[in-house]
């Protein structure tokens, strides 16, 4: 069994597993969507899973515009998800 | 000069990219019969892979400022007159008269920069050395580690895709029609003169026939059976994620202008960055003549972010989204060919403006416009003739 840690999504504890990327953590917590784009408001998740789309954009420790799908999580890494209708 | 009238002339326009839709639109309003052909798809070639450059910042006292000169004032008004005449559903030209700041990090360039901009001034042009405080008025973010900024408030930008459609489709409610998919096999002649071309889709006859295939206008030359010194450079860009706008303007180093006059072959790079309506910001330029070899390689990359960084040390933390490569038309005396073929009586050309074609554009058309018609081109047309001095060594029969 691989060792647990915690993330926090938007101030929130979220529990995970080692070796699990953040969209992997999001999506195990059932969320398929956690960005808003910028001009039409719409909702984004995991597109296409493998680094390619930059759909699946987060926040991680103040830095923005990583791919959820393609950051390993780390315990204690602060995830905020990006509402970028307020850019 | 007597006026020709250019009402059912039959004109074939080879390349439908920014050059061949400017062509067709000029010509069609002309009331010339207009068909554009092109072997691929309509802004497919060079006019996808650049920056959307509309720069007289990057240009000496010369017939290529002129040029630059007339065509900004064109595109001016084509900002507001295309989108009126196609509509709201048109994709937007992201027209954007948002300036220029080319910065020197270094003493020595800080004087070419400075002589440079003088020179400018000299020819009338709207180059202004701006201090430390002026400079960071217009870009906040801009690095502190300059020796010398001069502003540029005609330097503009524009989304060179949607605006080689809005030309297309402009020249088509005129008249003009676009082949896509055809390709051109050689000429047709009639006595001394061309009367049409061969192509995969069959003959179609011609009164005129402009090569405006950008850096492989030497290939379609050649099967006229015409040399032309155009060679392809190859260049680079970055492209970082969106990000609230944080570059204002059209920021460059001062090594770009070196760059650009530079003939090497070897890979040159100089940093010009800017955001793009979308938000992502774009980090050019590189060039480097190689052929048509179209492989990204992370050296070059490394090399202009690393360039980019200098100039905006914030960019460390972006994240870059992509990269895409294309060909410019390099000449080897640095100006576009323009105008008549003499050793081909129907052939004409409008090639090889290197890194500027999207800039020069409309000015080139009006110009092939003028000579075709015999009218008073608003700039001289001479430095740019196919046959002129400086590309003797270049070619066969070339003057």
């Amino acid at each position: 069994m691989d060792p647990p840690l915690t993330v926090i999504v938007d101030g929130e504890p979220v529990p995970g597993l080692a070796g699990q990327t953040i969209a992997g953590l999001l999506l195990a917590q059932g969320r398929v969507a956690w960005r808003v784009t910028a001009r039409r408001g719409t909702p984004r998740g995991l597109f296409c899973g493998i680094g390619v789309c930059f759909d699946c954009l987060v926040t991680v420790n103040g830095l923005r515009d990583v791919r959820a799908c393609q950051r390993r999580a780390v315990d204690g890494d602060i995830v905020e998800t990006q509402d970028e209708r307020n850019d | 000069m007597g006026r020709t009238d250019l009402r059912d002339a039959e004109v074939i326009i080879v390349g439908a990219g920014i050059v061949g839709a400017a062509l067709a639109r000029a010509l069609a309003l002309a009331e010339a019969r207009v068909t554009v052909l092109d072997r691929g798809a309509s802004a497919g070639g060079t006019s996808a892979a650049g920056e959307g450059n509309l720069l007289v910042s990057d240009k000496g006292p010369g017939p290529e400022l002129d040029l630059a000169v007339l065509s900004r004032r064109l595109w001016q008004r084509l900002a507001e007159e295309l989108p009126a005449e196609l509509g709201p559903r048109f994709p937007a030209l992201e027209f954007e008269a948002k300036g220029g700041l080319v910065v020197a990090t270094a003493p020595a360039g800080a004087d070419t920069l400075l002589s440079f901009a003088a020179g400018q001034r000299a020819a009338g042009m709207d180059a202004r050395p701006i201090d430390r405080a002026e400079a960071a008025a217009l870009e906040p973010d801009l690095t502190p580690d300059r020796e010398a900024t001069v502003y540029y408030p005609e330097d503009a930008q524009l989304q060179p895709v949607a605006a080689t459609e809005a030309l297309l489709a402009s020249a088509r409610r005129h008249g003009a029609r676009v082949r896509q998919g055809v390709t051109v096999l050689g000429g047709i002649r009639a006595r001394d003169a061309l009367s049409g071309v061969e192509t995969t889709a069959g003959e179609l006859r011609a009164d005129h026939v402009i090569i405006a295939a950008g850096p492989w206008s030497a290939d379609v030359a050649e099967t006229f059976g015409v040399t032309l010194p155009v060679r392809p450079r190859r260049g680079t860009v970055l492209v970082t994620t969106r990000m609230p706008r944080r570059i204002r303007h059209k920021v460059y180093d001062g090594d770009y202008v070196d760059a650009v006059g530079s003939g090497a072959a070897t890979l040159r790079t100089s940093a010009v960055v800017e955001s793009t309506a979308a938000g992502t910001v774009l980090i050019g330029s590189s060039r480097e003549r190689r052929g048509f070899d179209e492989r990204i390689e992370p050296a070059v990359l490394a090399e202009l972010a690393g360039k980019a960084i200098r100039l905006f040390p914030f960019l460390a933390e972006a994240a870059v989204l992509r990269a895409y490569g294309g060909f410019r038309p390099f000449v080897p005396d640095h100006l576009p060919v323009i105008g008549p073929d003499p050793r081909l009586s129907g052939l004409w050309h409008a090639t090889g403006h290197e890194g500027a074609g999207i800039g020069l554009s409309v000015g080139t058309a009006e110009l092939v416009r003028d000579l075709m018609t015999g009218a008073e081109p608003a700039v001289a047309a001479t430095p740019f003739a196919v046959d002129r001095a400086s590309l003797r060594p270049y070619g066969k029969g070339i003057a």
